[in-house]
């Protein structure tokens, strides 16, 4: 156990300092930004006091590297800093509704991706975990190669395509589903469900082609072993091979699949939320980069990689966890 | 409720059906029926289930258009597929021919989609009726080119909200959109196939500085990271639009050149162990020598599957940038800004399935050259590979 655990141990130091790393790319990139966020607020016709008033107030005339250091810790306690458009909204309007920090702007955006990536995992693994199976089960049969082409296409098919082919067919010609998901606080769950499913829909359609895929490719992988060559000869059914003999040892690299395309999901949300007009992050992100809203767009950035990196971490120790021959190394 | 009652009553009798199909066909005595399994006899009667509900929306179902559509499209591509390697197993040279003739019908329907869009990406200026930022006083024609409905002969897919003719913008969508894809593909390959050799065969902190750089690179999601930078190159562009498209191919080539770092490193990490490059290392040649005379030969059928599928991420992430309003910039015409620009048609569909097929129109072509390229990088790969399965 005590090797499990060094292991474990080992990668959550390298997936923090990834991360590490990455927040001072994300930070780096965003200071080569020419004139700065104080400019940036007031537009061209601001005074020079003005703009150094401001500077001070959100502490731009320090250098670089103490600037990240303060952004870094903010952001470790949870405080992203100040939305410059928000604070906008708020100076104009003369209202100070709190609801100005980055922070308080992405909290219920992310329960709102969390809700979608959540349904769609729970629609897209059964299914394409079964499919897969069956797929290596009747291997270069007909529903093999339609199932092959299918996937193929539709890995290939860029999200919106779908998006919208389940538009016309479920929403416009079979008014079944909402088109437009417009999620607020307080809706019943049920109520939610609905509005949730044709972008969790969308989303499944392109997750489950790749995950149906690598399904099939693993098991096929495994079935030349000389242990499965014995089961069938002693007369068991191709089903149960598969399932109890095939399974469990292509079980490290279906978990590593699932969880890359969860981390896949990530990117995939951007665009599907933008389409659905789902109040998700990705939404927040895109508004936000159209505006050039820094804080946002930042802290977006940050959020997404440190959920990529968490997965493929993720993805990293289940395999290893999943695998004797890596539990144990020599 | 009634929806998933239906559905379970649907899959018994097929169960039902495929349980009959059996024993009736097991009453013949063929081995065949008698190995079969329930689960085989339910896929056929599936399988015919789903061509009978088909043949029905197809014929006898009015308002199915965009299924007829669908279906009709299928049918033409397959038989144009079927011609075209019928042709290239009759005509050209003699490799070309067997080259055919092992050949599954997608990976020739691949390589004609690919013909047919550099053709028309190539001579874009000549087969488009009107140029792609010429303003005409007609706006928001129709498609159809029937008068009665608001449409136009002159313009058959009709005019957009600025009057610009959407037929010349879609073929010269071809031109733009796939140009300045392929472009990036090529600079990302360059740059990250020279810095991958190079890695490979100097080796020691070269390696390691290029390799860690690559790792944080790799790290953050590539369309998060593009959309970041395009912001930052937003503000250093201004107002100079055609500047934001060089930018943002310059992103893109630098993010996806990570990916062709990683293989070319691996393969050509691969071949700087053989004999031959220690012998021609004793000859005394040089760096250039060695990477372009010795390791890139031998690396090539790998980095041409790559490069296909590269092409194909980097086309889909351009597509979706435009999409969302930060790629390539009007006025050039680009697939990924006419399916956002559009879009809101299709809720016309009831009305006017045309008009509703505009969107999706720019969007399938995005689809079709990704499928087609797949398609064809996937018998590639199956044909070096020896792959059986």
């Amino acid at each position: 156990m005590g090797s499990v655990t060094r292991i474990v141990v080992q990668r959550l130091f390298l997936g923090l300092l990834t991360l590490f790393v990455v927040s001072i790319v994300i930070f780096t990139a965003v200071n080569l930004l020419p004139g700065d966020f104080a400019q940036a607020i007031l537009g061209q016709g601001a005074t020079p006091e003005a703009v150094e008033s401001i500077r001070r107030d959100l502490g731009l005339d320090q250098p670089p590297i103490t600037r990240y250091f303060q952004w870094l810790a903010g952001a470790m306690q949870g405080d992203l800093g100040t939305s410059f458009a928000q604070a906008n909204f708020a100076s104009f309007t003369g209202t100070d509704s709190g609801a100005t920090t980055v922070a308080a702007q992405i909290a219920p955006r992310f329960a709102n991706t969390m809700f979608l990536a959540g349904v769609t995992a729970a629609i897209a693994v059964p299914v394409s975990l079964t499919l897969g199976i069956l797929a290596a089960l009747y291997r270069n049969s007909v529903f093999d190669r339609a199932a092959n082409m299918f996937t193929l296409s539709s890995i290939s098919s860029p999200e919106f395509f779908l998006a919208y082919i389940l538009i016309l067919f479920l929403a416009v010609l079979n008014p079944l589903l909402p088109s437009l998901s417009n999620i607020y606080a307080g809706m019943t769950l049920g109520e939610r469900l609905e509005r949730t499913l044709l972008p969790a829909l969308t989303l499944t359609l392109v997750v489950t082609a790749h995950m149906m895929r690598m399904t099939r490719a693993a098991i096929i992988n495994l079935l030349a072993s000389p242990y499965i060559e014995m089961a069938r000869l002693k007369g068991m059914s191709p089903m149960r091979v598969i399932v109890r003999h095939a399974l469990p040892n292509a079980l490290a690299p279906i978990i590593n699949v699932i969880a890359l395309n969860l981390a896949y999901l990530i990117t995939g949300v951007v665009v599907v939320e933008v389409v659905f007009v789902y109040p998700g992050i990705g939404q927040l992100f895109v508004d936000s980069v159209k505006i050039r809203d820094i804080p946002v767009v930042q802290a977006c950035c940050l959020l997404f990689a440190a959920a990529y990196i968490l997965l493929n971490l993720t993805a990293d120790i289940l395999s290893i966890l999943s695998n004797p021959r890596l539990r144990h190394p020599k | 409720m009634n929806l998933v009652l239906g559905c379970l009553a649907i899959l018994a009798v097929l169960v039902a059906a495929g349980w009959g199909f059996r024993f009736v066909g097991r009453m013949s005595g063929r081995a065949l029926f008698k190995d079969m399994e329930l689960a085989t006899a339910f896929g056929w009667m599936l399988l015919v289930f789903l061509a009978m509900g088909g043949v029905w929306l197809f014929f006898f179902v009015p308002a199915a258009v965009f299924f007829r559509w669908a279906v009709q499209g299928f049918i033409v591509f397959a038989i144009m597929a079927f011609l075209f390697r019928l042709l290239g197993r009759n005509v050209g040279p003699n490799g070309t021919r067997r080259l055919f003739r092992q050949m599954p019908l997608t990976a020739s329907f691949g390589i004609l989609i690919i013909i047919i869009y550099a053709v028309l990406a190539i001579f874009a200026g000549v087969i488009a009726p009107h140029g792609q930022e010429e303003v005409f006083a007609r706006v928001n024609v129709l498609p159809g080119g029937d008068v009665a409905m608001g449409g136009d002969p002159a313009f058959p897919l009709g005019t957009d909200q600025i009057g610009r003719d959407l037929l010349s913008r879609l073929i010269y969508g071809a031109q733009n959109t796939v140009g300045i894809a392929f472009a990036t593909t090529v600079i990302a390959f360059l740059l990250g196939g020279t810095l991958g050799f190079l890695a490979a065969t100097i080796g020691g902190w070269l390696d390691q500085l290029l390799s860690r750089m690559v790792d944080v690179l790799m790290a953050i999601p590539s369309l998060i990271f593009a959309l970041l930078l395009m912001t930052i190159a937003s503000a250093w562009a201004g107002s100079q639009q055609q500047l934001l498209t060089l930018y943002m191919i310059l992103i893109i080539a630098v993010i996806d050149s990570t990916r062709v770092y990683r293989l070319a490193r691996a393969v050509g990490g691969n071949i700087v162990v053989m004999d031959y490059i220690e012998a021609a290392k004793l000859r005394g040649e040089g760096m250039v020598y060695l990477i372009f005379k010795e390791i890139l030969p031998n690396a090539t059928s790998p980095l041409l599957a790559e490069f296909g599928l590269r092409f194909c991420f980097v086309f889909l992430t351009i597509a979706s940038l435009s999409f969302l309003g930060v790629g390539i910039q009007p006025p050039l015409a680009d697939w990924g800004t006419m399916v956002r620009d559009l879009s809101q048609f299709i809720n016309f569909a009831a009305f006017s399935p045309l008009t509703a097929a505009l969107p999706l129109m720019a969007a399938g072509a995005i689809a079709l050259l990704t499928v087609a390229v797949n398609f064809v990088v996937d018998w590639m790969l199956h044909r070096s590979s020896g792959l059986k399965e």
